[in-house]
């Protein structure tokens, strides 16, 4: 009796449930978990979850970049079900192609109001793999307040910063804060630090790791110029620790008072003038120094894409929720409250966005012209392209090889990991 | 008669099946993919390429483009940084564990409290652990460093689990202090059972405690002891976690696990990662039979 009522009922309901849009799924979504990450996604995703009757669960991940990719292959190489929408470092999209969803199908043109260059990068075969969600660019953070006492301007060379971060570490600690900074940025042994160096490395016209052509370039004289430059702060005007800091360390050290300057992604400028810091309303940001007079600015190209997994059971509902965190309005939010760089350029000359990232218009080439990782040329293989890097430059900064040593190194061993011609 | 054998293969079925599904079948899996070309990407891809993973221009041992030699490699270097760790971590635990276990081997009041208490860095998740102390241990807001500042042993904070110099002996410390705890116990195990006669007789005829600890004493717990740290020494051989979740993962610290997850899961190299892990397990293999070696020949002198 009650097993036909039941199955009456379901009949019943099921034609009105498929017009309403689909059938109500269960979307898993992995958002990242730096900052503001987790908070702001449990907010949008449940609105697009109120607006559509699907459910949406988060998938709490890794905080370091390269732990998270690490865990993503691992589920993609063992078809795993488990997550519908991936968060897409921008260095991935030619590493994980094989498993994503092509979005050009759902996206009705979208993605042409997203800057030309994330959808490239995002394109790979023709397929549009994942739609641009914030884009980011390694800023310099200042102390205003700080640069007023000591009469000094934002440095424009690292020459200069190392000269006023020096100034006013030695003033802050003769005045009694005896831990007091210079300078923090982000030197543990991960993808940060691949971030941190391509841009002394490209400051000081030392060229990109790896060529577009492919040709491994980084054993050059200006490469080492950089390197050693890098190598004199610590222990100078950084502490020690930086050689394990990634961005969070570097954020806990800057927001509690603690440092004149920082290396670090747009997100910190919100937090850094939340309620909770100490040093509110007393940020500068400006582009990072050039390397020398003859240098140029340069700031490595970040950001965030959202993707939908190949393996996905419901890839349609997958990227209507793609579709909906990728729109301007929800990155409009995310500007305004969490000072995630828009990928939408008419984002910003939006009032409301540059009223609270003033730096959003006064940057705006620095986002704009960010330079990106060689991932495009090394494909496959740029996770280990990077560690190379970064391992390197974590041997010089932490005084264990010299620069000329570790570069001629790391030249040989790129030859080792490319086995051959190409990559 | 012929009853008896077949009931135990028949008893013993579940186990042998058991262990066949969990040991028997990874390891022959990773055996073999180390001889093929296998990458995460596409596992279904693999081709067999015979020993080039271990030999092979671009393997393990043997590599041509080891320019600096094979020590200067990231495999080898990974090779001395897990021996380093495992001969000098152990002999410390050894030697605390034995000093704990005979302390609480004497009689006093709260004797079972003490020996809760002891068990208690054992009983923490080593990930817990080592966040736990990675935050103790921080540059900058790390209460050992505040202590070490205030009773002015150093003049600059110092970062323990960054700089090259300290990193590694940071972790061996943490260990330290996290596997005492089961040396000792196994060692207070070996204590109990000894016979009380002997040490009656040694306090009759006036013995030495020195002496009685030396020629009694560790001869009667040797066995014990043996089995203890080879079970720490295998351990050890296998250290990844503290490693992975204390230090910032730069060569200076890597360690052979920790290469085998680096070639497997960062760099998406299954082959050439199998490779390096079926060389682990070799290499603790060796160096299993060479300590039972050298314990049983020490064993004959006696």
């Amino acid at each position: 009796m009650t097993f036909k009522l039941k199955s009456a009922i379901l009949a019943a309901i099921a034609p009105v449930a498929l017009m309403a849009s689909a059938q109500a799924a269960t979307i898993t979504i992995s958002c990242g978990s730096v900052g503001q990450d987790f908070e702001f996604c449990k907010k949008h995703t449940s609105e697009w979850a109120a607006k559509t009757g699907n459910e949406v669960k988060l998938f709490t991940i890794p905080n370091s970049t390269t732990d998270i990719l690490a865990l993503f292959r691992q589920m993609f190489a063992a078809k795993s079900t488990d997550l519908d929408v991936i968060n897409v470092d921008v260095v991935w999209p030619g590493v994980i192609k094989d498993h994503l969803v092509d979005l050009s199908k759902y996206s009705n043109g979208a993605e042409k109001n997203h800057f030309p260059a994330i959808v490239k990068n995002n394109t790979v075969d023709g397929k549009l793999l994942a739609m641009p969600w914030f884009t980011d660019a390694g800023l310099l953070y200042y102390r205003k307040d700080l640069l007023a006492k000591y009469n000094a301007k934002a440095p424009a060379t690292w020459e200069e910063l190392a000269v006023v971060a020096k100034k006013i570490q030695d003033g802050e600690r003769a005045a009694g804060n005896a831990d007091f900074q210079g300078f923090v940025f982000q030197a543990k042994a991960y993808e940060g630090l691949t971030c941190d160096a391509v841009e002394w490395l490209t400051s000081y016209n030392g060229g990109n790791i790896v060529d577009a052509d492919g040709k491994i370039t980084v054993n050059n004289p200006s490469a080492v110029k950089a390197l050693k430059t890098a190598a004199s702060w610590i222990g100078t005007i950084a502490p020690q620790g930086v050689l394990n800091y990634a961005e969070e360390e570097a954020r806990g050290v800057f927001q509690n008072g603690n440092a004149a300057f920082m290396r670090n992604w747009p997100y910190a400028w919100s937090l850094g003038n939340g309620k909770d810091s100490k040093i509110a309303g007393k940020i500068g940001v400006s582009a990072l120094p050039k390397g020398g007079a003859d240098g140029k600015n340069a700031a490595t190209l970040g950001g965030w894409q959202l993707a939908v997994s190949k393996y996905s059971k419901n890839q349609e509902a997958a990227a209507s929720l793609v579709m909906y965190m990728t729109s301007p309005e929800v990155q409009k939010e995310r500007a305004i409250k969490g000072s995630y760089n828009p990928t939408i350029a008419s984002l910003y000359t939006d009032k409301d966005v540059l009223a609270a990232n003033p730096f959003f218009g006064s940057l705006y080439d620095v986002f704009t012209n960010a330079v990106p990782r060689p991932a495009t040329a090394t494909g496959l293989k740029y996770p280990e392209v990077s560690a190379a890097f970064w391992n390197a430059t974590h041997d010089v900064l932490s005084g264990k090889t010299s620069a000329e040593d570790s570069l001629k190194k790391l030249e040989g061993k790129l030859n080792q990991v490319r086995r051959g011609k190409t990559w | 008669m012929n009853q008896k054998p077949r009931t135990a293969w028949l008893y013993l079925s579940p186990m042998l099946l058991v262990l066949i599904v969990v040991a028997l079948w990874p390891l022959g899996r990773t055996i073999w993919f180390s001889l093929t070309d296998a990458n995460i990407n596409d596992i279904d891809a693999a081709k067999f390429v015979g020993l080039e993973n271990y030999f092979g221009e671009y393997g393990l041992f043997a590599n041509p483009n080891y320019t600096d030699g094979f020590w200067e490699s990231d495999w080898g270097i990974s090779i001395i940084n897990t021996l380093k760790f495992s001969v000098v971590s152990v002999t410390i635990e050894t030697l605390l564990g034995l000093g704990v276990a005979l302390l609480l081997n004497q009689e006093f009041k709260g004797r079972a409290w003490v020996r809760a208490a002891v068990l208690v860095p054992w009983a923490i998740p080593t990930i817990v652990s080592a966040k736990m102390w990675g935050w103790m241990l921080h540059d900058q807001f790390g209460v050992i460093n505040q202590w070490l500042y205030d009773l002015g042993l150093v003049a600059q904070k110092v970062a323990w689990t960054a700089d090259p110099d300290f990193a590694l002996w940071t972790v061996v410390a943490v260990d330290v202090w996290k596997t005492t705890p089961f040396m000792a116990l196994l060692i207070l195990a070996a204590l109990q059972v000894l016979p009380k006669d002997c040490y009656e007789a040694a306090r009759v005829d006036g013995v030495h405690p020195l002496r009685l600890f030396w020629r009694v004493t560790l001869p009667l717990i040797k066995p014990a002891l043996m089995v203890a740290v080879i079970f720490r020494l295998l351990d050890a051989l296998r250290i990844f976690d503290l490693i992975y979740v204390l230090t910032s993962n730069s060569n200076s610290t890597i360690s052979m696990s920790g290469f085998v997850r680096r070639e497997m899961v960062d760099n998406g190299y299954m082959g050439y990662g199998s490779a390096a892990s079926t060389a682990l397990f070799l290499i603790i293999g060796l160096c299993t039979v060479a300590y039972i070696r050298i314990g049983r020949m020490k064993l004959g002198e006696d």
